[in-house]
């Protein structure tokens, strides 16, 4: 039987992991992360997982030794925020260019310099093309369920390749929500054992990680990388089916809250998307169409399927919690690349918002909505990029 | 596990590092790591730091090692066997995996003296059973001979090169093998392809030992030292007698000199047949020679006051 719990997203997701007992993990500390990884730290000192710590001195050594223990052939994980991330950079292309399923909760929070601890998408963002598969989480119940389904995921036979699970800082990773945990057995059947391949510590066969690879080849292995990516989607699908018939709990590449019949939408990340879904509701109850639609796979972005779920709408604000200075948003360069290939395609706008913490209210939602509105109208968008609740 | 120190039985033993990697003929690189996985009986799984001896030895399908090797990136060869090594206890504990491993990181001195001194000291610090190497040849010789923290006083580089106004590098080197020891490991050495027995006895000890060990091996580079090709192993053999790369170890705290020369000669010697020396050999620059010196002799007697004498 599920157990219904009020924790943290942190502790959610320290769970997961404790549920799934992983063989090494790298442990070093930033808010809002940190609690996760001490509460994770618990369960080894308490003897409730066989797991290994290495309490690196950088997240760049942790990443590095995370490499390592999983090219030595088991699980391993950990976790980070922001400007450990940003440290992590060179080493994350590492992981997914040898091919290694590491798995990351990524606990959201800006970046410096001007130094803020909340949060927002800058990090995961940052890093989206260093080969990884993100998956992203509106609450605590998504963050943990994607930190269990990534290791299936990670682990594919097919795919192999590292995983980070994001989830806002702060607004899931320190609020207490109501959550249902899985039975420990039910996760640990549903993760299976780990299965290795080609490891360091098959001391029969010696393997060589991470040769040199000049001009005749480099083309090649990434042009491999991104193959194996387009396979991903499917198997997300699939470990979200299994997901479901164990836990009730639908999940796919993205969630589509009242699109079908949608004029007017909003494109939105995590947390914020719950905010978002009640004003629609309140638009819906005013006679105007409102929908939603919330990306949980990020990397790989599936572009077709989510060109086809906005393509009827009229106007589509795409919402981003990260900036690309001197650019739009990177959220919406994705979602605009996804409908350039339409011939009748929605009115596009881009709102960056709640950056560094910045509250994102209700009434942030109402007000593009009603922009929307009046675009769908109008067919003329003003102001192609603007920021939502700034000061002036 | 002891392998007898003889030529003739070491010649009979499979070689962990084969020929066919591309290093500079004569580079003193090779000589050190061979020697080095010669002196172990046990399974060994190698971490090798971004630099020569590694853009060398692992070309796409083509690889040197014949054991176990990964390379991840250029300052976290100690960071990236931690990783390896928890593995293999995890895994060990749990009752996976059940044979003797033990675990060799090779890096350059740029690697370690700088960019991966953090990853090391962490590593160190941390107590993993592993053995860091670093082949010292005195500068980031893969990009070109630019300067290292290691790279000796008065040493002409390409980033610091002996112009008509500044003669080359300006500063002591760092004493790597000393900060190593101040991390208490239990095992620190300095050793030389030179005196490869000397070597090889003590990456056969370091083996020995439960936890983090260090040795620094000199390793001469012609084409960054412009020395002649056939060069590298007199040369460390003459950083030895001049007691410029004295040959000690440091076991549980306690310093013993392995090898003392027969006859201290002076460090000139050993700078003479290096061309990135030259500029030292003027009569302008008489001063910064005579510094070097000084240098290296305030070293030997601090060695000398630190060390039990057998
Ligand atoms: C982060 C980073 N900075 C710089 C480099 C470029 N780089 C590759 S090898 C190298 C020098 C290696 O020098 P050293 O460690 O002394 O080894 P050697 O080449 O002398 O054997 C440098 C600077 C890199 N690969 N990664
Ligand atoms: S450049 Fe120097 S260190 Fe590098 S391979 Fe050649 S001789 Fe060896």
């Amino acid at each position: 039987m599920a157990k219904v719990v009020a924790v943290t997203g942190n502790e959610a997701c320290a769970n997961a992991l404790r549920q799934v007992n992983p063989d090494v993990c790298g442990i070093y500390p930033i808010t809002p992360q940190t609690d996760m990884m001490q509460r994770f730290a618990s369960f080894i000192a308490d003897g409730k997982v066989d797991t290994e710590s290495i309490l690196v001195e950088s997240e760049h050594s942790s990443m590095s030794a995370c490499i390592g223990a999983a090219a030595a052939g088991g699980r391993v994980i950990t976790a980070t925020s922001s400007q450990g991330l940003a440290l992590m950079w060179e080493m994350l292309h590492i992981a997914s260019g040898d091919r290694l399923p590491i798995v990351m909760p990524v606990v959201n929070r800006a970046l410096s310099a001007p130094l803020n601890i909340h949060g927002d998408h800058s990090d995961a963002m940052g890093a989206r093309d260093t080969g990884w598969i993100q998956l992203w989480s509106e609450n605590g119940q998504e963050a943990y369920d994607n930190t269990i389904q990534a290791f299936r995921i990670a682990e594919h036979m097919d795919i192999r390749l590292p995983i980070m699970v994001c989830l806002d800082g702060f607004i899931i990773s320190h609020s207490i929500e109501r959550l249902e945990y899985l039975e420990d057995k039910q996760v640990k059947d549903f993760v299976g054992p780990f299965r290795n391949f080609l490891p360091l510590l098959d001391l029969a066969k010696p393997k060589s990680y991470g040769p040199l690879i000049l001009t005749d080849l480099y083309h090649e292995y990434k042009r491999a990388q991104h193959e194996i990516m387009t396979k991903v989607k499917d198997v997300v699908l699939d470990v979200a089916k299994d997901f479901e018939k164990m836990s009730g709990r639908k999940y796919g590449i993205f969630e589509s809250y009242r699109l079908e019949d949608a004029d007017v939408a909003i494109v939105i990340l995590n947390s914020a998307a719950g905010t978002t879904k009640d004003v629609i509701d309140q638009f819906r109850e005013k006679g105007i169409k409102a929908g939603l639609l919330k990306p949980r796979l990020f990397r790989p972005f599936p572009f077709a399927e989510i060109a086809d779920a906005l393509k009827n709408a009229k106007a589509v604000c795409v919402m981003d919690r990260a900036d690309s200075y001197g650019s739009y948003g990177p959220l919406f360069m994705e979602v605009a690349s996804a409908l350039y290939p339409l011939e009748k395609k929605p009115l596009l706008m881009n709102k960056i918002y709640g950056l560094g913490g910045r509250d994102y209210l209700p009434s942030h939602a109402a007000q593009v909505l009603t922009e929307l509105n009046e675009i769908a109208k109008s067919g003329k968008v003003n102001v192609l990029k603007e920021y939502i609740g700034v000061r002036e | 596990m002891a392998t007898p120190l003889t030529l003739k039985e070491l010649s009979k033993k499979e070689d962990r590092f084969t020929h066919g990697h591309r290093m500079c003929s004569g580079c003193g690189a090779p000589v050190v790591v061979k020697i080095a996985m010669m002196a172990t009986e046990y399974p060994v799984i190698v971490s090798n730091a971004t630099g020569c001896l590694e853009v060398s030895s692992c070309i796409s399908e083509f690889t040197a090692w014949n054991v176990p090797w990964i390379h991840t990136a250029f300052e976290n060869a100690a960071a990236t066997l931690s990783g390896v090594e928890t593995m293999y206890r995890s895994l060990k504990k749990q009752g996976k995996f059940d044979q003797e491993v033990k675990f060799i990181a090779f890096g350059g001195d740029g690697g370690t003296y700088d960019i991966g001194f953090q990853s090391l000291s962490g590593a160190m610090e941390r107590g993993h059973d592993m053995i860091y190497i670093c082949y010292d040849n005195g500068a980031y010789m893969n990009t070109g001979i630019q300067r290292s923290s290691a790279t000796p006083l008065g040493a002409d580089t390409t980033t610091c090169p002996a112009g008509s106004v500044i003669p080359g590098k300006l500063r002591n080197r760092k004493n790597l093998t000393k900060i190593m020891a101040a991390h208490d490991i239990p095992y620190v050495a300095q050793a030389s392809p030179s005196h490869w027995q000397d070597l090889f006895k003590k990456v056969q000890k370091a083996h020995e030992i439960k936890g983090p060990k260090f040795i620094n091996v000199i390793a001469p580079c012609n084409r960054g030292w412009r020395s002649k090709t056939n060069d590298a192993i007199q040369l460390s053999r003459l950083a030895v007698n001049t007691c410029y790369w004295p040959l000690y170890e440091i076991e549980d705290g306690v310093t013993r000199i392995t090898v003392t020369p027969k006859e201290k000669i002076p460090v000139a010697e050993f700078m003479k047949p290096q061309g990135r020396f030259k500029h030292l050999f003027t009569p302008e620059n008489e001063g910064l020679l005579q510094r070097v010196q000084e240098e290296v002799d305030k070293e030997w007697a601090k060695l000398l006051k630190e060390a039990k004498t057998d």
